[in-house]
């Protein structure tokens, strides 16, 4: 034990992804990379507390409706009801309790509420397209809201993005923030999405697609998608000298 | 390590009404907030140096300004200021602007536990990011900056894209421009 200890500032580093798993800032065809992605190699950060630390949002009180985007107005939103809930954890499998999830996406016509989209399809008024819901002890989330369209973007010639939900998580510290999107499974232009594509190893791209679940399906209500969400985690492993 | 961590994808440009729509995440000092209160503005351009306009988000993560960050495994027995948020989030306005107001905070321990240099930790997200770009803010001419072990990692030739500075005529106003490629690109870290 006393080695261990000595070792223990090594004991907390949280590991770089695995190659293939994480996309690269350049990705040519996803275009808008091209003049963002940087073109220095990044330097490697040795971890402090700085890294180490984290906003933690766990006492913030949250609204009844902020995991459900079909009770936000008056009146309920045009399309398919959905539940979309899973498990948020780290990379041994150990839920994250506590975890704010950001959640946002188009209605169900392909339109965001957003000033500059001018997807020529119909804005919903009983649509805001934006929620958020913390994890629970066993880290689970859960909403309820419409499933998105899909919608063209000039990415390329006659470019659509997949229907997907943008994702927002704070894990337990400032290296393990993720923001990413979740498609929906035998979606015929997820192999054409430069987006997607752009991670190169198959595994991690599937893991991006939710599955159907009969068991998160509510009779007579909606249909459940389960996502899982791993963050970063420490390595859990001593050291052996 | 039994799983992958989850793959990052961009924010895309249309984020703003569901991560940048409360901009009180701009203000991390409120009202008897301990320390020297700053503006700190932002500026993000790409490679041909056009300002992002407004599908850029800055996040930041800062200790006070004691150097303590709110949170567990910051163990050291300071109580932090409870008048400070150490986390602020906004997107960049159509001049590819943004401006927190904040303390500058104190001096933490690095790896070896010797104190860092003055610093505010920045995540970058926009359209055309397919993950984070992760970056430092340090403050030009701070004593400690000459000693801070991540500095000294970085080409002394490029340290200068790190620094914030004063803006003239503006007391208490800071400046830094997050140049995301190209002549003068930021550096940025792999954490």
């Amino acid at each position: 034990m006393g080695a261990r200890s000595r070792i223990g500032g090594r004991m907390r580093e949280y590991p770089r992804p695995a190659a293939g798993t994480q996309p690269e800032y350049l990705y040519a065809g996803y275009r808008s990379t091209l003049l963002r992605a940087p073109k220095q190699p990044l330097i490697v950060l040795p971890h402090t507390l700085s890294e180490r630390t984290g906003p933690l949002f766990g006492h913030n009180p949250i609204g009844e409706t902020d995991n459900d985007l079909t009770r936000q107005c008056k009146h309920e939103p045009q399309g398919e009801r959905i539940i979309v809930a899973g498990r948020v954890m780290d990379e041994d499998g150990r839920p994250l309790p506590g975890t704010l999830v950001e959640l946002w996406q188009a209605n169900a016509a392909g339109r965001y509420r957003h000033a500059r989209d001018d997807h020529r399809a119909p804005l919903d008024p009983n649509f805001m397209g934006a929620g958020r819901a913390f994890t629970d002890d066993g880290g689970r989330y859960r909403f309820t809201t419409i499933k998105p369209g899909a919608y063209p973007w000039r990415n390329h010639a006659n470019a659509w993005r997949p229907a997907h939900l943008h994702f927002s998580l704070f894990g337990p510290a400032w290296v393990a923030r993720l923001v990413t999107q979740m498609f929906f499974t035998n979606d015929p232009l997820l192999p054409l999405d430069p987006v997607l594509q752009s991670i190169a190893d198959e595994g991690a791209r599937n893991r991006l697609v939710s599955s159907f679940d009969l068991s998160l399906t509510e009779p007579e209500w909606a249909l459940g998608y389960r996502f899982d969400i791993v963050l970063r985690g420490r390595n859990a492993t001593p050291f052996e000298e | 390590m039994a799983k992958a961590s989850t793959a990052s994808q961009t924010v895309g440009p249309f984020f703003n009404f569901g991560l940048t729509a409360d901009t009180k995440l701009g203000r991390l000092a409120r009202d008897g907030a301990k320390g020297e209160r700053i503006r700190l503005s932002f500026r993000i351009v790409d490679g041909e140096g056009a300002p992002t306009p407004g599908d850029a988000m800055i996040e930041l993560w800062q200790a006070d300004a004691r150097g303590k960050y709110d949170h567990p495994e910051d163990a050291r027995a300071m109580a932090p200021d409870p008048n400070f948020c150490g986390f602020g989030r906004l997107e960049t306005g159509p001049d590819g602007t943004c401006v927190f107001e904040t303390v500058k905070p104190g001096r933490v321990p690095g790896a070896d536990g010797s104190p860092q240099a003055p610093h505010i930790n920045i995540n970058v997200f926009a359209r055309g990011l397919l993950k984070q770009l992760p970056t430092r803010v340090y403050f030009a001419g701070e004593r400690g900056n000459d000693e801070d072990a991540v500095l000294g990692l970085v080409p002394a030739a490029r340290r200068d894209t790190l620094m914030a500075r004063p803006v003239p005529g503006q007391p208490g106003a800071w400046h830094i421009e997050i140049r995301l490629q190209g002549a003068g690109e930021t550096v940025f870290f792999d954490v």
